[in-house]
C-alpha cells in the first residue's frame, strides 16, 4: 500500500545524498592540491555518498546522485573542459563498481579501490582523446596508485556509512 | 505491512572478500611496479625537443644546444628553457602551474604537459621515432 511513500522518500534520501555530495565536492574544492606536479589527485570525498547509495539503493540511484553532483559542481566550481573528464570517470567508475558489486567478490573496500582506478583511466582516456596526446598515459602508473589509495580510504568511509546508518533504520523505507 | 525491500546486510567483511580486497591491490601495485620497471628499462637518451601547441606541430629543437623558447598561444604563455641535455618549463602563466613544476626531462619520449595552454614539450630520441609503449 505504501509504494508511493517508499518513493517519496527515496527521492529525499537521493536529494539528501546529492546535496551532500556536492556539499563534500566544495569541501574538496577548498582543499589545496596534494601534488602540483601531477594533476587529478584528489581524495573524492563525494564518492563515499555515491557508494553509500550504491550500497543501499543501487547503481540507478547512484548514477542520479552522482550526475546531479557532477551537473552542479561543474556549474559552481568547474570550467567548460572539466565536465567531460568528470563524466567519463564517474561513468566508468560507477558502471565497473556496479558489476563488481553485482558478484559479490569483494568488499566495499575492493569495489571502491577498483572504482577510485576507474575514475582516473576515463579521465585520463578523455584527456588523451582531447589533447591527442598519448604521453598523458604516463601519468596513469601515478594515478594507479593514488586511485587505489583514496579508493581504500572512501571504501573504509563508505563502508562504515552503511553499517552504521542503515538506511532503512534512518530513513524508514 | 508495505512491500519490505530486502535490505541485506550491504557490508557484510567476509575473510573471503577482505582477503580478495587484498589481492586486488596487490595486483593492482604490482602492475604499477612493472609499468615503472619497464618504462625505466625501456628509457633512452633523448635528442630532440618537440613541442606540440594544440595538437599542431609549433617546433622542434635539439637538445644539445642550449636555449631559451617563448610558446605563446592566444593568452597562454610557456618559457622552455633547454639547458645541459634536459628541457623544463621555467615559467608559464597558467592557473595550476603542472608545467612549471614538472622537473625537468631528458629521456625519449618523456613530456611535459601544459593542459591549460595546450601545450606539450615532448623529447624524442633518434633510434626511436615514437615511443610506442603505452598502445
Amino acid at each position: 500500500m505504501n509504494t508511493k511513500q517508499t518513493r517519496t522518500k527515496q527521492i529525499a534520501f537521493l536529494g539528501l545524498g546529492a546535496s551532500l555530495a556536492l556539499l563534500l565536492s566544495y569541501v574538496e574544492f577548498l582543499l589545496p592540491p596534494l601534488f602540483v606536479a601531477v594533476p587529478g589527485i584528489k581524495l573524492g570525498l563525494p564518492n563515499v555518498v555515491i557508494l553509500y547509495v550504491l550500497y543501499c539503493l543501487g547503481i540507478r540511484h547512484a548514477a542520479l546522485v552522482s550526475a546531479v553532483r557532477l551537473l552542479l559542481s561543474w556549474m559552481l566550481f568547474g570550467s567548460t573542459m572539466t565536465l567531460a573528464y568528470s563524466v567519463a570517470g564517474a561513468a566508468l567508475s560507477l558502471l565497473a563498481m556496479g558489476l563488481l558489486k553485482k558478484t559479490d567478490r569483494l568488499s566495499p573496500v575492493g569495489v571502491s579501490v577498483v572504482g577510485g582506478v576507474l575514475h582516473n583511466l576515463g579521465q585520463i582516456l578523455v584527456a588523451t582523446v582531447l589533447l591527442d596526446t598519448p604521453q598523458i598515459a604516463y601519468y596513469m602508473i601515478v594515478l594507479t596508485v593514488t586511485g587505489t589509495v583514496s579508493g581504500i580510504f572512501i571504501g573504509l568511509c563508505g563502508a562504515m556509512l552503511v553499517k552504521r546508518v542503515p538506511p532503512a533504520k534512518f530513513f524508514r523505507f | 505491512m508495505s512491500k519490505e525491500r530486502n535490505w541485506g546486510s550491504p557490508v557484510s567483511g567476509s575473510a573471503k572478500k577482505i582477503k580478495n580486497d587484498i589481492a586486488l591491490i596487490v595486483a593492482l601495485l604490482a602492475l604499477v611496479l612493472l609499468a615503472t620497471l619497464a618504462l625505466l628499462l625501456l628509457r633512452t637518451e633523448g635528442d630532440r625537443v618537440v613541442v606540440t601547441l594544440d595538437g599542431q606541430l609549433w617546433g622542434e629543437f635539439s637538445l644539445q644546444e642550449d636555449r631559451t623558447v617563448e610558446i605563446r598561444n592566444g593568452d597562454g604563455y610557456n618559457r622552455l628553457v633547454i639547458k645541459d641535455g634536459k628541457a623544463y618549463v621555467q615559467e608559464a602563466n597558467c592557473p595550476d602551474g603542472i608545467c612549471s613544476a614538472h622537473r625537468p626531462i631528458g629521456y625519449g619520449g618523456e613530456s611535459i604537459i601544459c593542459l591549460p595552454n595546450k601545450v606539450v614539450v615532448e623529447i624524442r630520441s633518434q633510434n626511436q621515432g615514437q615511443p610506442d609503449i603505452i598502445s
